[in-house]
């Protein structure tokens, strides 16, 4: 993991354990005073292994109750509430599995969906291709890489928040810049993220612009970890750049592939800032995605059970993905996995 | 058969292992750059990259009127500085980023202390349950916040914190990230150091401290920089446990405050420069260790 290795240690005092000095021949009353002295350590050892438990659950108290407190607990409440009538406020009425089966019935939710999917469909594959073009682009020494990585890189950062109100800005049918380059391009104006036709497919674009980075950065630091050796012994047996490419370099990939198909599927399923910024789930409902659904019935139209079983319709997605994509990368090469656990 | 360049003192150290790139095939005897040809394709991408945050800086420092000309201008006549003074005068920016920093600053503080106490207590001490309580807590690692947000909502509506900025405080006070990535890097470190301080006296506390602390700096510091990057740019809590705009973070303020001044665009992006420059100094400063926390966290994950 980290190759940071201890610089300094520090001076050890002389315990009982390390003798100073050839022992003399006469008990003298230096000895004496060792011995007192190696007792009373004992007696304090035991006295602490005892305190060591009381210690122990000093340290992991906070953790344990913050963590456990807010994500054991209303993990239980949710799914109790998902049962229920609930407005957040009146006291709530048990409903079974009403709340499912109208979410089953239910367009929007279908609506937000579909639009999930979609979204999550062109993303996480565009993400990924994206990121590892660039990274086999970037893997070289070459004056100003360095530069390129980092423009590439830094819109990571920035919140989603920031992007969707400045591109809210650039995308705005009547000031934006968008329009002003298409219009002295000649292209017709367009209408972004207002039109119902493309507004999904413009905040595929925001999150490409966005995501790509960390793709970008996670393939390169993978790349930079393929044994030369193989790259030399493939080169001697006269593999082409292509073949080296097709394999020995992606096949070494194949654990990194796996985890970002896991995070970028699990991060965009659960796609909502950005939404909530730019859109609202609009126009004409192309964009609600399934977060926006949720937090719409939770903590606008009030219906907190309804609300919860629609999060938990989406938390067994996602575990459901989690879990096979880790059983997949069980039966894949271990590989670069090994080191970096 | 050798290059007929009209650029003469052509290839620069290290194009030589690039030979192969768009441009640079000086074996078929087609010009040859004084550069690498992957420039010709990387800096027009990289700029495609930049081009958003250039003109998120243009365009605060432009004045209203050109923008709303039509066409909008591209380039400001003269640096307007209107767009700033609207905001940090009028607007209740300051007081936005004033919570916001808060928020952040306690989240990375209390995720550092609490983190090393739960990580050091998990990685070296021995206590009934000890176990079961990690695996609990690596388990909750996998829960998506819709599940929680809801509950959470309502455990912070009996605490009384909703519309305070202790509902945005509480649930970041530790994550289960904090405690296990620390976890993992102390269970990295020698024993013995730490060992030979115990036989001495020192308690558990001073070991942490004195011994295991100052050679974590690499694993502390990756969990300061993933906690200022999620608590600073967090949009969903703080618009769920908060109602009231004097205690807004500067994500929600910023959203609507382009909700309500949509005709202010100057303003509306003098405030997103100002929500997104704390997160890009921090980044521009320790670039190499944004990157490594950001690449050795995902890689565990």
């Amino acid at each position: 993991m980290s190759k940071t290795t201890p610089r300094t240690a520090p001076r050890q005092r002389p315990g009982p354990a390390a003798p100073r000095r050839p022992a003399p021949l006469t008990l003298s009353d230096h000895d004496q005073e060792r011995s007192y002295e190696h007792a009373r350590q004992l007696r304090a050892r035991r006295r602490r292994a005892r305190g060591e438990t009381a210690t122990a659950w000093a340290f992991v108290s906070p953790s344990i109750l913050v963590i456990l407190g807010l994500s054991v607990v209303p993990v239980i409440w949710s799914l109790l509430l998902s049962f229920r009538a609930d407005d957040l406020v009146t006291p709530s009425r048990w409903v079974g599995l009403a709340n499912y089966r109208a979410l089953k019935e239910d367009p929007h939710f279908s609506q937000a969906v579909r639009n999930t999917l979609e979204y999550t469909a062109l993303y996480v594959p565009l993400s990924m291709l994206l990121g590892l073009a660039l990274a086999l682009a970037l893997n070289r020494r070459i004056k100003l890489v360095g530069l390129y990585r980092t423009l590439i890189f830094v819109p990571f950062v920035i919140s989603a928040t920031a992007q969707g109100v400045l591109f809210s800005f650039i995308l705005d049918p009547q000031f934006g810049a968008a329009n002003s380059v298409l219009h002295s391009l000649g292209i017709s104006q367009q209408g972004f993220l207002t039109d119902p036709g493309q507004a999904l497919l413009v905040l595929v674009a925001i999150s490409l612009w966005s995501g790509t980075g960390f793709c970008v950065v996670v393939y390169l630091a993978a790349l930079q970890d393929v044994p030369q050796s193989l790259i030399e012994a493939a080169r001697l047996d006269g593999a082409g750049r292509r073949q080296l490419l097709r394999h020995v370099v992606l096949p070494t990939l194949t654990p990194v592939n796996v985890f970002l198909l896991l995070w970028q599927i699990i991060n965009s399923l659960q796609v909502f800032d950005l939404v909530y910024v730019t859109t609202k789930g609009g126009p004409l409902g192309s964009t609600t995605v399934i977060v926006y659904f949720i937090w719409e019935q939770a903590f606008k139209n009030f219906t907190a059970g309804y609300g919860a079983a629609a999060a938990y319709v989406l938390a067994l997605v996602l575990l459901v993905i989690g879990v096979g994509l880790r059983l997949l990368r069980r039966r894949g090469p271990a590989g670069l996995e090994g080191a970096t656990r | 058969m050798t290059a007929t360049s009209t650029l003469p003192d052509a290839a620069p150290p290290g194009s030589a292992s690039d030979a192969g790139g768009p441009g640079v095939r000086s074996r078929t005897g087609r010009l040859r750059l004084p550069f690498s040809g992957w420039h010709l394709l990387l800096a027009p991408l990289a700029l495609l990259f930049a081009i958003p945050l250039i003109w998120l800086l243009i365009s605060s420092v432009m004045s209203n009127a050109e923008i709303n000309r039509f066409p909008p201008a591209l380039w400001p006549s003269h640096i307007d500085l209107g767009g700033y003074r609207y905001v940090l005068g009028n607007a209740m920016f300051p007081r936005w980023f004033a919570n916001s920093l808060i928020v952040s600053v306690v989240a990375v503080v209390s995720n550092l202390v609490f983190g090393a106490l739960g990580g050091y207590a998990f990685a070296r001490m021995r206590f009934a349950g000890s176990r079961t309580l990690m695996v609990l807590m690596l388990a909750t690692m996998a829960i998506p916040f819709q599940l929680t947000m809801i509950p959470t909502f309502l455990v912070m509506k009996r605490l009384g914190l909703i519309d305070t900025l202790g509902a945005l405080i509480v649930p970041s006070l530790v994550t289960p990230f904090a405690v296990f990535l620390l976890r993992q890097f102390f269970l990295s470190l020698p024993r013995e150091l730490e060992e030979a301080a115990w036989i001495d006296g020192c308690s558990r506390l001073r070991v942490l401290v004195l011994i295991v602390l100052p050679l974590s700096r690499p694993a502390l510091s990756t969990v300061a920089v993933l906690t200022f990057l999620s608590t600073w740019n967090d949009l969903t809590w703080p618009l769920i446990a908060i109602n009231h705009d004097t205690q807004y973070t500067l994500q929600l303020g910023l959203t609507t405050f382009q909700g309500q001044h949509h005709t202010r665009w100057s303003a509306v992006m003098a405030g997103n420069v100002l929500t997104v420059l704390p997160v890009l100094l921090a980044f521009l400063a320790a670039q190499k260790s944004f990157i490594q926390s950001i690449t050795s966290s995902g890689l565990k994950g």
